[in-house]
Parts: C-alpha cells; sequence; structure tokens
C-alpha cells in the first residue's frame, strides 16, 4: 500500500492507511469491552441514587434488602477509606455521598446478589430517610446572592472577597490594555451566551468486573480511559496499595473525556471486599446520564472591537462554567482557548468554576473550549456582517503564528492556523451557492493537546516479529498508529507487529488517554523505544562483526556497516539477530518513559451550511467541511475519523443535545429518545482536509487530532443558522423552541 | 421465580436454555448463552446496539423477552461470518475503518445486513433512514455509510 502522495516525507509506512489490528474482533462481536467479562463465582451489583437533588441524607436501612435471598453484600460510604483530603476525598464524595446527596442520581448504597434481577430488587428495598434542601442548577442563579450554598468552604484562595461561596475558583489572564484598545475601534459588538451542559454519549455504559480480597490484593476489569488512574483512585477509596491493585483496561466503547473518571470500579471493590467474591457493575442508561460526567453549562459575556479594515483591537471576555457539585469546571481552559486563534494587542479573560446541583463535570473532548469558540466566533461573525467584511480574510488578517504571544501567555511555536484558513478559502465548499432559506458560517477552534507521563516496552520475538506494549487505552485506533511508527523505526512490516494496551502490573505509569496525547506520547515513545531496540540490534551485529557499536547503522531493517571503512560483512535482518539473541546477550526489549513535554497546540477551521426552516425552527446541516492542522497524519483514515467524529458531536451540541433539569432538580431527559444525539438521517457526508504543519515537539510532527475537531462546530453552526434566520442565536443548543423564540423576539422587536 | 424452558435457534443451532420471566432476550444471550456480540447501550430500543434478527426481522434484543424466543430462529452478529471468511460487509468495514470504538459495529452490521437482504441497491438516504436507529457517537456516520453503500454495489455486481 502507497502512502497518501501528499503526505509523504520519506516515510513507508507513516501515512498509509493499514487496516486495523482489532478489525476482525469487532466487526464479528468477538472484542470485549466492559460488560462482556465474567468470573467464577461473579456477584452482580446495583447502585441505590438519590431522587432528590439535594437533601441531607438521615437515615440509610439496608435490612430488608440483606435479607433478601442471594444478597450476598450491601455497602454504604461507611465500607470506604476514612480521612482522605483533597482530590481523593471529592472523588470519593462522588462516587458514594457521605451525609448529603447533591445531585439527582448521587450514589448513596449499593448492594450485590447473585443475579443482576436480584440486585435490582434488593437496591429497591433499600430505604433512605432523607430532609429536602433547596437546590441550585443553573450557572448563573448558582452565583447569585441568594442561591443555596452546595459546600460551604469549598472555595481556594484565587476567588476574591464578596463573591458567593459557590464561585471556588477564579481565573484571571490577558495583556495590553483592552480600554485603550476598545477605544481604537471602529465597531465594538458585545453580546452573552449560555450553552447547556451536554453528555459525551458513549454508546457503552460504564462497567467493571472486580476482586478484592481481605489481603489487600485486588483485580479490576473496567472500561475505562486510563487504567493506571483506576488503580491510584480505587486503592485510595478503598484504603489498600496501587501496587496491590491490577487493572486491566477492556476494549473501550467511547469515551471522549467521560471516562476519564472512575465512578463504580471501587463500589465493586467494596463489594467484593465484603461478599469475598467477584463482582460485576454495569451502569444503565439512564445511570450514565444523571451520574457520570457531562460538560459544564457556560454563561459567557463576549467583547470584541474592531477597525473598519477587520483588524481587532481589543478583546475581552466573561466565562462562568457550572461544574456540578463539585469543583474543576475547566474555566481555565475556557479563557485561554477563546483568543488563542489571534494575535492581539489587547486581551483580558476571567473565568469562574461554579458549584451547582448537578453531577460532577468531566473533560469531553477539549474541555471547555467548543463553549468558548461558540460565544468569541459568534461575535467575530456579527462583527463581520456589520462591517461587512469576508470572516475568512478578517481571521487570516488576525490569525496567530508562529512568534505571536498567546492570549494565554506564551509564544506560540510552528503553528497551523493560517494554512487551515487558506485551505479553507480554496476549498469548493466556501464558494459553493447557497439555496433559499439556507446560511453559511465560518468558525476557528484551538486546543492545546498534551504529553504526559509515558512508558512504552516493545519486546523481539525469536522469529523476528514485535510485541509493544503501551499503557494508554485504545480509544481510535492507535494500535495500528503505534504498530506504523515501530515499522518506521524498525525497517519491518506493519503485519509483523502486535500492540496490545498492557495492564497496570506490566508498564510504568501512564497518564489517562485524553488531551489527544495518544500518537503524539505513546506514538513518541514507542519510536524512541524502538530506536532503543535498534541501538541493541547494532549492538549484537558490531559483537557479531566485531567492530565497533558506533560503526553499525540501522537501514530497511537490517544492521550493516556504516561505511567501507567499517567492514565489509553482509546485512544483519532484524529477524537473524532475533533468532540468536539468546545466546548473544539475551531478550531483545527497547522501552522508553518519560513526560514528553512538546505537544504541538492544534487548530481547525470548519465550514458549514445550515437549512432553518422558519415554520418549525428546525436546523438540517447541509454541508460541513472540515480543515483541521493533524501535524504528521500517521494513519490519515482514522485522522479523517477523528474530524468527522468531532463534527458530528459538535451539530448535537449546537442544535440537541442537552440536559434539561426541573423545578424539582431532577434530569428530565436521562434516555437517548428524550437526549437525542444525531443519527445517520441527521447527518450529511462530513468532507475533511488534512494539514500537515509538522510540530516541532515529535520526531514525525505529530500533534494528536482527537479534540481540536469539536471546538469550531458549535460556532461555525451557529454562524450558518444565524445567518441563515437572520437572527443572531446566543444560547445552545439551538433547538426548534430556542430558533422560534429568537424569531419571534426579533418580530416583536 | 420459577424459570421458563425455552428452546429455540441461535445462528443455525439449537439452543435450550431457563430464563427468569423479566429476562430480555439481550440478557440471554450475554449471560445465559455467552453470545456477547450484541450490546446493551440503553435498555430502551434507542441505540440499536442489540440488535439480532428474530425470523429474519431486524429487532433490539432489549425489547424483546428471552421467553419470547420460543420456537424462534435468532440471528446475532457471531453468526454473521461464514467460518473464517468474513461477510463483505465486515471486510468492508475494517477496510474504509467504518468502526472506531466499535461498540456500536455488531448492531449497526446486523441491521444492514438485514437492509441489505430487503433492499440490494439502497439509496444514500434509504440507508441513512434504516440506520436512524443504531446510534453511533464516533464516526459521524460518514464511513460507515459509504462501506454499505459500496458493498451494496459489490453484491450487485457479483450477483
Amino acid at each position: 500500500m502507497a502512502p497518501d502522495g501528499n503526505m509523504t516525507n520519506g516515510f513507508k509506512v507513516v501515512g498509509t492507511r493499514p487496516k486495523r489490528p482489532d478489525g476482525i474482533d469487532k466487526v464479528t462481536g468477538r472484542a470485549k469491552f466492559g460488560a462482556d467479562a465474567t468470573a467464577p463465582g461473579m456477584l452482580h451489583a446495583s447502585i441505590v441514587r438519590s431522587p432528590h437533588a439535594h437533601a441531607k441524607i438521615l437515615k440509610i436501612d439496608t435490612s430488608k434488602a440483606e435479607a433478601l435471598k442471594g444478597v450476598k453484600a450491601v455497602v454504604t460510604r461507611a465500607d470506604f477509606a476514612e480521612g482522605l483530603t483533597g482530590e481523593n476525598w471529592n472523588i470519593l464524595e462522588n462516587v458514594m455521598a457521605s451525609d448529603t446527596a447533591l445531585y439527582d442520581g448521587h450514589a448513596v448504597a449499593a448492594v450485590a446478589a447473585t443475579t443482576a434481577l436480584g440486585a435490582r430488587d434488593a437496591a429497591k428495598l433499600i430505604e433512605v430517610e432523607y430532609e429536602l434542601l433547596p437546590h441550585v442548577t443553573d450557572v448563573d442563579k448558582a452565583m447569585a446572592d441568594d442561591a443555596p450554598v452546595i459546600r460551604a468552604g469549598a472555595a481556594d484562595k484565587s476567588v476574591p472577597e464578596g463573591l458567593h461561596p459557590n464561585v471556588v475558583r477564579y481565573h484571571e489572564s490577558g495583556h495590553g490594555d483592552v480600554d485603550k484598545g476598545f477605544s481604537e475601534a471602529d465597531l465594538v459588538v458585545e453580546d452573552s451566551f449560555k450553552t447547556e451542559a451536554t453528555h459525551q454519549g458513549y454508546i457503552e455504559p460504564h462497567a467493571c468486573l472486580a476482586q478484592l480480597g481481605s489481603d489487600g490484593k485486588g483485580e479490576v476489569w473496567c472500561c475505562t480511559q486510563g487504567h493506571f488512574n483506576v488503580q491510584k483512585v480505587c486503592a485510595a477509596l478503598v484504603g489498600t496499595d496501587s501496587s496491590q491493585i491490577r487493572v486491566t483496561p477492556s476494549e473501550i466503547g467511547g469515551g471522549f473525556g467521560g471516562k476519564t473518571v472512575v465512578f463504580i470500579e471501587p463500589v465493586a471493590l467494596a463489594l467484593s471486599r465484603k461478599a469475598n467474591r467477584p463482582v460485576k457493575l454495569v451502569m444503565s442508561r439512564s445511570e450514565v446520564f444523571r451520574a457520570t460526567g457531562p460538560t459544564a453549562s457556560t454563561s459567557i459575556d463576549i467583547k470584541i472591537g474592531m477597525t473598519r479594515e477587520g483588524k481587532i483591537t481589543a478583546a475581552q471576555g466573561v466565562f462562568r462554567l457550572q461544574g456540578g457539585a463539585f469543583p474543576g469546571a475547566p474555566m481555565e481552559f475556557t479563557a485561554m482557548c477563546a483568543f488563542a486563534p489571534y494575535s492581539l494587542e489587547n486581551v483580558h479573560q476571567v473565568g469562574y468554576d461554579v458549584m451547582s446541583n448537578r453531577p460532577k463535570q468531566a473533560a469531553y473532548r477539549a474541555p471547555g473550549s467548543p463553549m468558548a469558540a461558540f460565544a468569541v466566533e459568534s461575535v467575530i461573525d456579527e462583527l463581520c456582517n456589520k462591517l461587512d467584511l469576508d470572516s475568512i480574510e478578517v481571521r487570516l488578517k488576525n490569525a496567530s503564528k508562529e512568534g505571536t504571544k498567546a492570549s494565554y501567555g506564551p509564544k506560540f511555536e510552528r503553528i497551523g492556523l493560517v494554512e487551515t484558513l487558506e485551505a479553507a478559502k480554496a476549498h469548493p465548499h466556501l464558494t459553493s451557492p447557497l439555496a433559499e432559506g439556507q446560511g453559511r458560517g465560518v468558525s476557528c477552534g484551538f486546543w492545546f493537546n498534551h504529553g504526559g507521563e509515558t512508558a512504552v516496552s516493545l519486546a523481539l520475538s525469536e522469529d523476528g516479529t514485535v510485541a509493544i506494549s503501551v499503557g494508554t487505552p485504545d480509544i481510535g485506533g492507535s494500535r495500528a498508529s503505534m504498530a506504523q511508527m515501530a515499522a518506521e523505526e524498525l525497517g519491518i512490516p506493519y503485519e509483523s507487529i502486535r500492540t496490545t494496551v498492557a495492564d497496570t502490573a506490566t508498564l510504568g505509569y501512564n497518564e489517562i488517554s485524553h488531551g489527544s496525547r495518544v500518537t503524539y506520547a505513546s506514538g513518541l515513545a514507542t519510536i524512541k523505544a524502538a530506536r532503543d531496540a535498534v541501538k541493541k540490534l547494532c549492538g549484537r551485529a558490531a559483537a557479531k562483526w566485531g567492530i565497533d557499536e558506533d560503526a553499525v547503522v540501522w537501514e530497511d531493517g537490517c544492521a550493516k556497516p556504516s561505511g567501507p571503512n567499517a567492514g565489509d560483512f553482509e546485512p544483519l535482518p532484524l529477524a537473524k539477530i532475533a533468532r540468536s539473541m539468546g545466546r548473544t546477550g539475551g531478550p531483545i526489549v527497547g522501552h522508553y518513559e518519560a513526560t514528553p513535554e512538546g505537544a504541538g497546540v492544534s487548530f481547525a477551521t470548519h465550514i458549514v451550511d445550515a437549512e432553518v426552516d422558519k415554520e418549525t425552527g428546525q436546523t438540517k446541516i447541509v454541508r460541513y467541511t472540515v480543515v483541521q492542522d493533524a501535524g504528521k497524519a500517521i494513519h490519515p483514515t482514522y485522522v479523517e475519523g477523528q474530524f468527522q467524529g468531532g463534527a458530528a458531536q459538535g451539530i448535537g451540541w449546537a442544535l440537541n443535545e442537552e440536559y434539561i433539569y426541573g423545578e424539582d432538580g431532577r434530569l428530565q431527559n436521562s434516555g437517548f429518545l428524550d437526549y437525542r444525539i444525531p443519527v445517520a438521517s441527521d447527518l450529511p457526508m462530513i468532507d475533511t482536509v488534512i494539514v500537515e504543519v509538522p510540530n516541532p515537539g515529535h520526531p514525525y510532527g505529530v500533534r494528536g487530532v482527537g479534540e481540536t475537531s469539536i471546538c469550531p462546530p458549535l460556532a461555525a453552526i451557529a454562524n450558518a443558522v444565524s445567518n441563515a434566520a437572520g437572527v443572531r442565536l446566543t444560547e445552545l443548543p439551538m433547538s426548534p423552541p430556542r430558533i422560534l423564540a429568537a424569531l419571534d423576539a426579533q418580530a416583536n422587536g | 421465580m420459577s424459570m421458563i424452558h425455552v428452546t429455540t435457534t441461535v445462528n443455525g443451532d439449537e439452543v435450550e436454555f431457563l430464563c427468569d420471566p423479566r429476562e430480555t432476550l439481550l440478557d440471554v444471550l450475554r449471560d445465559r448463552l455467552s453470545l456477547t456480540g450484541a450490546k446493551e447501550g440503553c435498555g430502551t430500543g434507542d441505540c440499536g446496539a442489540c440488535s439480532v434478527t428474530v425470523d429474519d426481522r431486524l429487532v433490539c434484543s432489549c425489547l424483546m423477552l428471552g421467553a419470547e424466543a420460543e420456537g424462534k430462529s435468532i440471528g446475532t452478529i457471531e453468526g454473521m461470518a461464514d467460518g473464517e471468511a468474513l461477510h463483505p460487509l465486515q471486510e468492508k468495514f475494517i477496510e474504509y475503518a467504518a468502526l472506531q470504538c466499535g461498540v456500536c459495529t455488531p448492531g449497526v452490521l446486523v441491521a444492514t445486513e438485514a437492509l441489505l437482504k430487503k433492499n440490494p441497491d439502497p439509496t444514500e438516504t434509504e440507508v441513512r433512514y434504516w440506520l436512524a436507529g443504531n446510534l453511533c457517537r464516533c464516526t459521524g456516520y460518514d464511513k460507515i455509510i459509504r462501506a454499505v453503500l459500496d458493498t451494496a454495489a459489490d453484491l450487485r455486481k457479483a450477483s
């Protein structure tokens, strides 16, 4: 298979599109996901959850449940570690409430029984006495003077005096003088925006199978984006040592950030310890919606000044993020990403992390960035409309480049925003005619990407094939891309390499598969592990030939003398060296452990056409184009898949998806029927353009692609819808009722 | 609660099982027959990850009771390939990367096979509406739709 012509740079395997190693398992139903494991003597568990948004737990009576036939264990908060502090305390409080239920769906007890139905029956027999407390679920209301306090003393030192105790963290950043900048503008546009919480909507609910003995030794099988994190958290929450808990990750049925968090594994371990049997715990879809980690909801104010020529003179934003009943809403990311695409002399951003009676927010693909882009890029679109300027030209005029002082502080290294804008400008989509009732929107988006702790091991077999062990769960085809990078370095076929996501006992600590880091960091570690193995292979050849190690080079899968002066020897292929390795010094294993810090930030530009039915308020996406800088696309098909997936999730976020809480503080749409993610008939084909501006921090230039693709869609679609409807939409999702309300408001002046 | 004895056919093999009257067909397939290819994504018939055929009709196995399988012929993802030989849809899904995490894939494939049996020459719109009951959160459906349309074209050429 030849590499794609426009993406090669002397690569033989990188840039090609081989079949994924887990392909057959996944099309035949053989792949084992979280809920697909069983163990001898296994029990099934069920969790009892608060039906109230905020309530004191007065009493939990488990006696009737315990008396039910087949019930083997019941646990409450008393069965978990005591004396935890900091983030571990927060996680435990979320995993199992102590004295107060903080949101609808908060776990208060759990039961294990011999059958799944029996566990569910028993859960219904656990009687919990509550005293209802006042609640709040809206971000602006949670900051208001009269809002009930979720937890006094939760705020950290960053919060200025005089703010409500629900404001638990505060962020301020920027540079220049925004007042001076606004005074230099020909037009200043100011607007306020709101976005509702959405859910990652992975199709596989959280599931685990856990065993914990009275000796503190345990095993966990679960679907997670980060099994080393599961190990660490479980050990703390059940009170044992990390190294005594071995966690094996299953295939993961989607995560998108939502499976970076621990919810059920410590509960299964606590039940197992009590029952002395393995326990399987699988969430229902309703539990996933009510009690995992949706995004923050936001309330945002944006003010941008622009000259008649389209130069931005100043920009400022206030970003309020509601992150549920615990600190941690990603308001710094929102603030830092908001103006990152633009080179600004005067910029100022403020962030508030606000607690409310909702589940603790979790990451969802570029956490915090899409909402910022929605607000900022809407105002830029409005400025372009009012000043009659071309929206791509304005973005090009103000675009961040290498050397630009970023809105969040540092100077950008080599970045590819301009290249994505130029590619968008050249794309036929941008000049194609629009039909009646249609509007076009464009938007840029930004995400940092991440490195993080990484360990990879690469072992040679005697037959010349190679096994790679990585510690980052494969969430987007990374077993294929790791094998491609190793094949490139070693000079052996892709098919001769098998990548395994190894358990926590096999490798050093690996950070979670998040931050678009896997192809970057595990990829870098794989390349370096392969180079380590190559060095050892060259050493064996040197010893055989009786020459200096430095006189041996590795080319096309063979050790060769570095030149005529080194001697005249037949090249030694990898397989030949591997065959005799037992006699020439022992097993050959390359490895690499580090915390790579050269992750490359990435930008995207999206173009979208939307058609709005002004009678019904219904919106149809009729055309969509994603242009994104990948740095280097290792497997272009999977890169396209990330682009398309991010865009599709963005379409859902923009048009349909939202958490709807009733007056009683209960979630009203905890199922896929009412929380409607895009279905096949909602979407058009999604065109992709892969731009490659290499990241100097990776041997092949990889930036990571998973997250940036969800940054522009909310804004691009809002701009398309606003242009189609003739009225600016400032709240997400732009569901039919909101569009009709905006049209009515405009008609009524 | 007394169990119900059921005799049925799964992927061409006769099977017998005992089940609680409340157990769904999906529960039975996964927990009693160890056929874990069908997945429970919602339990309410919204996501299609549990799609199987019952007497050649496409159904969500989470919406049918195990006891209702008596005397029926059930088809699951485990029966789609002919031994080592993958079904052309399975081949094409791998080739086109029409799956990322793969958890919806068994349901999508079972649903698609049922579509092509009914309609060997579907339009893009027909494929999109047929698969509207199979949620995929990873791919944005683009590569799935292309894989289905191109497999259908291949099969028409071959027949």
